[in-house]
């Protein structure tokens, strides 16, 4: 028998019911007004009261009305059909939905039950199995979608048999396994999971030790982010926030994306829905939307799905990464999920903290955060969710309580400063501020050093030295004036903005300069920091900077260029020669 | 409102506050409208019997025998085509006397569009102002704010860019506005002989300030018949939301909510989106762009309401007095459209893109002479023609008064290019310069 209860109570969206039964902390209920029925969550209980949150509009909804409590916490529905669908945050398929507004009480099916997949058998008669083991698979997309042990089946079981190869759909049972008690359980390929809490069915979740590659220099040659791990992005309105993550989202190397667009703008959203299906993986050749999953509650629907979205996103992340896949979740702006936390928290009247934000705003975000990561699975492969996170800090204010209970539970730390956004030096990374622990771990330093090159770690706090340096002079030059230095401050100045040009400012909007492989990468680095060891022989500041004016166009030209092609080599070749022309 | 058989009538208040009073009643729905004491009123909290009410005209005058009625909706907009040239309040009464409109009662604030039924904009809306159609391009279904202090001519500026813009229906949401403004936007529409295509709610500084929460919705459920319905481009202009989300924490206030930054209710963010979200390009060829203005205070664009409206909008254009020119110009460095790459250099002619970045570039440089000149260094040769290359752009390209096509304004920043710079120093992609410099 199902709890039910009435309506007793409503401010805003979240409505006070008075339950007959037991009720559940987390639990989901339905609130009926006149035919339509509304999905809440319960997020309070006092007495026989249940404080719920409701992800709908509460408008005429009356006291007396009718609640049902359906016995279980929010779930996602997982199964194969997953990939290039667009959900809203309570994984309702928003392309299913009729009509051009979104009706209140709207629900749709996340997957497609008709539908008939190739199974393949990976799993026999006989194997112990238990949460997460691979049983079979379906070819979904371009991806080998295994069907797993359910996480919710904790034992160890015998497989007691396994459907032939053949086409089934995703309720067909596919296996059948016994438990230790020789009860027999029927698995199909699709199960359920509540979104907040982590899938734990791997057996260790080692160090990262992989670099990620996403086609950003400033990203991948200055704080390189790890595959397995953790990285945010502050930065003010205006500074590209959402530029840099949809560029990472096309170039990523990463099996899986999938982007949580947690109340931000729709238009936003529609440029993803309008572009993926055109736009091409380079790595793979298919279309970027076969491998994404777009999680789009945007700021105009309703707050508390917009606390879902994120779970929703990371709970099918984990999901696929049991597969041995290699996932990026990125999540758009998670500051609109902490304010969405503030909205209830204030509604609820509890006692505030920092800007009114609730007291554990920072334990909620860290344990969202430890989701992530590489890990290792039952059979001995390895999967990962690398994550990736925008904040979108009060007044550009990086001290603000999202920003910083984030900084705490983030290894990478890509702050979008203000002033170079307002000079266009995009991306808006700052060299400075900016970091990846990543750069600090032996296991990373020994990739880097056979993937890239010898010594590469080295390198590149070589670079950022120079930066530093640049930066000094140049506030020593403001300071005194053009002629109130040695020119060897103008020389040191110019030398970290050519590194600032070339390497660190990149064009999104460039066909060819948007994607920089690491082997390109690499190649420009050299080639910049080889200059930035140089000494130069210089009359006065004028020609200094005339000079490393004419070499940055020169560079820039290169960046434009495609890669080796007789245009590139012809700038290479151009920057060689003024460039021993100079050299003292 | 006129009262209806089957309405119960209610006659006992329990409290009353500055802007609410709470009842007992029963079968009231949330989000519901009443009349208290003849004033308009809307259920925003229901604990049990106890039905709290915001009266948008304040409760001064009420008292505990005053009559309530529920009126058993939400508040409504009747619309038809019939709304075109006229004038309403916050309510949707017809200002000024005049017939009431007959049409369809739609509920104001209603769902969300679909995002996945959405429409990427690709349609540019040319103004005729450089400093927004050359740097900050604006598109249909984009909702974008001028963000001004109270002694600037916005309201100018955004009247004149409603007028440029070609739109089916232009809609007017004054919040706050003074009456000399109101008479202003009334006489320039007049004028322009565009009275047929406007549509106006305002909410004046003369009346009370909690109406003006009712206005932007009006507006944009006017909106919504327009583009949905009728196919239009409709152009809303939202102007002060500064006031309206002053408004918001003056109800929030009284509902003993806690305050978060600024003494701004917490759910400031999602009470500002939805309104702007209501920008949008559909699939029939309508569209609702929304061109706001958010007042600052002396310029300080990290308070808690442009703050979120930064967050929420596509960009936002700033307006300052240039002190080398004497013009207001649209400042290049703290203005943005987020929209604009989706039709520079592909709706416009291809060097667009490069041009505007390079100008700003350039212009930043001047703003770092002027700042050596400030602090008594020499310049170099480089750093004057920057500052004279600044002066020229800021008159003949960034002053809100220039009124030219896009491509003009492309030719004539070459011009300025190749007057006082080298073609290295401008730095373009080199198909590009060979094309377009003027020697």
């Amino acid at each position: 028998m199902k709890t039910t209860g009435r309506v007793n109570g409503i401010i805003s969206n979240i409505v006070i019911v008075k339950a007959d039964g037991a009720v559940g902390q987390n639990e989901i209920c339905f609130v009926y007004t006149g035919d339509t029925k509304m999905m809440a969550e319960v997020i309070k209980v006092i007495g026989d009261a249940a404080y719920v949150q409701v992800f709908d509009s509460t408008r005429g909804l009356k006291i007396g009305d009718r609640v049902e409590f359906e016995g279980h916490m929010l779930e996602a529905t997982l199964a194969p059909g997953m990939l290039s669908r667009n959900y809203d945050g309570l994984q309702n398929d928003l392309e299913k939905m009729d009509g051009l507004f979104i009706k209140r009480g709207s629900m749709t099916d996340p997957i497609d039950y008709d539908k008939e997949w190739e199974f393949t058998p990976l799993a026999k008669e006989g194997d112990k199995v238990s949460a997460a083991s691979w049983l079979g698979e379906v070819k979904e997309q371009w991806v080998m979608h295994k069907i797993m042990v359910p996480f919710v089946m904790t034992d160890t079981y015998t497989v007691k048999s396994v459907a032939k190869a053949g086409t089934y759909k995703v309720t067909d049972t596919v296996a059948v396994v016994v438990d230790g008690e020789g009860r027999e359980h029927n698995i199909t390929m699709v199960q359920k999971w509540p979104v907040k809490q982590a899938i734990r069915a791997y057996v260790e979740k080692p160090r990262p030790y992989h670099v990620m590659e996403t086609g950003v220099r400033a990203i991948d040659t200055f704080n390189p982010m790890a595959e397995g791990g953790t990285g945010f992005i502050p930065g003010p309105f205006g500074a590209g926030k959402t530029v840099l993550q949809h560029a990472i989202s096309k170039q990523a190397d990463a099996d899986i994306i999938i982007m949580v667009a947690c109340g931000e703008r729709a238009n936003e959203v529609v440029e993803i829905f309008k572009e993926f299906p055109v736009l091409i993986d380079s790595r793979t050749g298919h279309k970027l939307m076969e491998r994404t999953i777009i999680i789009c509650n945007t700021s105009n629907m309703p707050v508390a799905a917009r606390e879902a979205s994120v779970y929703t996103g990371m709970t099918i992340g984990e999901y696929y990464r049991a597969m041995g896949l290699k996932v990026l979740v990125m999540a758009d702006s998670t500051s609109r999920w902490a304010q969405a936390l503030r909205e209830m928290s204030n509604r609820l009247e509890e006692l505030p903290g920092q800007d009114a934000f609730p007291m554990d705003l920072s334990a909620i975000i860290s344990n969202f955060y430890s989701r992530a990561g590489l890990v290792k699975l039952t059979n001995g492969k390895t999967g990962s969710v690398t994550f990736l996170g925008t904040v979108s800090p009060a007044g550009g204010n990086l001290k603000e309580p999202v920003t910083e209970s984030t900084k705490k539970a983030a290894r990478c730390f890509y702050a979008l400063s203000q002033g170079r956004a307002d000079s266009k030096r995009y991306p808006a990374i700052d060299p400075l501020d900016s970091y990846s622990k990543y750069l600090e771990y032996p296991e990373i330093k020994e990739y880097l050093d056979g993937h890239i090159g010898q010594n590469w770690v080295d390198e590149v706090y070589a670079g950022k030295t120079i930066v530093q340096r640049g930066k000094e002079a140049n506030d020593q030059i403001n300071i005194l004036g053009d002629d109130g230095v040695p020119v060897e401050y103008h020389e040191r100045f110019w030398k970290s903005e050519l590194i600032d040009f070339v390497i660190l400012q990149q064009d999104a909007f460039d066909d060819i300069d948007a994607n920089c492989p690491i082997e390109r990468q690499k190649m420009m680095y050299h080639m910049v920091l080889d200059i930035c060891r140089k000494e130069f022989e210089f009359a006065d500041f004028e020609e200094c900077s005339q000079f490393f004016k004419s070499l940055i166009n020169l560079f820039r030209q290169m960046n434009y260029s495609e890669w080796q092609s007789q245009k590139f080599e012809d700038y290479k070749t151009q920057i060689e020669k003024i460039v021993s022309e100079k050299i003292k | 409102m006129t009262t209806r058989a089957f309405q119960k009538i209610y006659t006992k208040i329990d409290n009353i506050t500055k802007a609410t009073v709470t009842l007992k009643a029963s079968g009231v729905g949330n989000d519901e409208l009443a009349t208290v004491g003849g004033k308009l009123a809307q259920v925003v909290k229901i604990m049990g019997e106890n039905v709290t009410l915001q009266v948008f005209a304040g409760t001064e005058g009420l008292a505990t025998d005053s009559e309530v009625v529920f009126h058993g909706e939400a508040p409504k907009l009747k619309v038809s085509d019939n709304l075109a040239g006229r004038f309403f309040n916050a309510y949707g009464e017809p200002l000024e006397g005049g017939e009431a409109v007959e049409g369809e009662a739609r509920e104001i604030g209603g769902p969300t569009v679909n995002p996945f039924k959405r429409i990427q904009p690709s349609e540019l809306i040319a103004t005729g102002i450089a400093g927004i159609d050359l740097n900050n391009t604006i598109v249909t279904g984009q909702k974008i704010p001028f963000f001004a202090d109270p002694d600037q001519p916005y309201n100018a500026v955004m009247a004149n860019v409603a007028l440029r813009a070609k739109a089916d229906k232009i809609i007017l949401g004054g919040m706050g506005l003074t009456n000399d403004d109101f008479l202003y936007f009334k006489s320039v529409f007049e004028n322009a002989g565009a009275l047929d295509r406007i549509v106006s709610f305002v909410n004046t500084t003369e009346n009370p300030p909690v109406e003006r929460l009712l206005v932007p919705d009006m507006a944009l459920t006017a909106a919504e018949y327009f583009a949905v319905d009728k196919g239009e481009k409709v152009l809303v202009l939202l102007t002060d939301m500064t006031l309206y989300a002053d408004a918001l924490a003056i109800v929030s206030n009284r509902m003993d909510q806690i305050p978060s930054k600024d003494s701004m209710p917490g759910s400031l963010y999602s009470d500002l989106a939805k309104i702007y979200e209501k920008a949008v390009q559909l699939p029939n060829g309508g569209s609702i762009t929304i061109i706001a203005v958010t007042t600052l205070s002396g310029g300080d664009i990290t308070h808690a309401i442009p703050d979120n409206t930064g967050y929420i909008t596509e960009g936002q254009l700033f307006l300052r007095n240039d002190s080398d020119t004497g013009k207001v110009i649209v400042d290049p460095f703290r203005s943005l459209s987020r929209l604009k790459q989706l039709v520079i250099g592909k709706k416009t002619r291809e060097d667009h893109p490069q041009v505007m970045n390079a100008c700003v570039r350039l212009y930043a440089d001047a703003a770092n002479a002027k700042t050596k000149l400030e602090n008594g260094f020499d310049l170099s040769d480089y750093d004057e023609r920057t500052l004279r290359f600044a002066h020229d752009y800021s008159e003949k390209l960034l002053a809100i008064d220039v009124n030219i096509e896009i491509t003009e304004m492309l030719d004539t920043a070459w011009s300025l290019f190749s007057t006082y710079f080298s073609k290295e120093e401008v730095a373009i992609k080199e198909e590009l310069i060979k094309k377009y410099w003027k020697e």
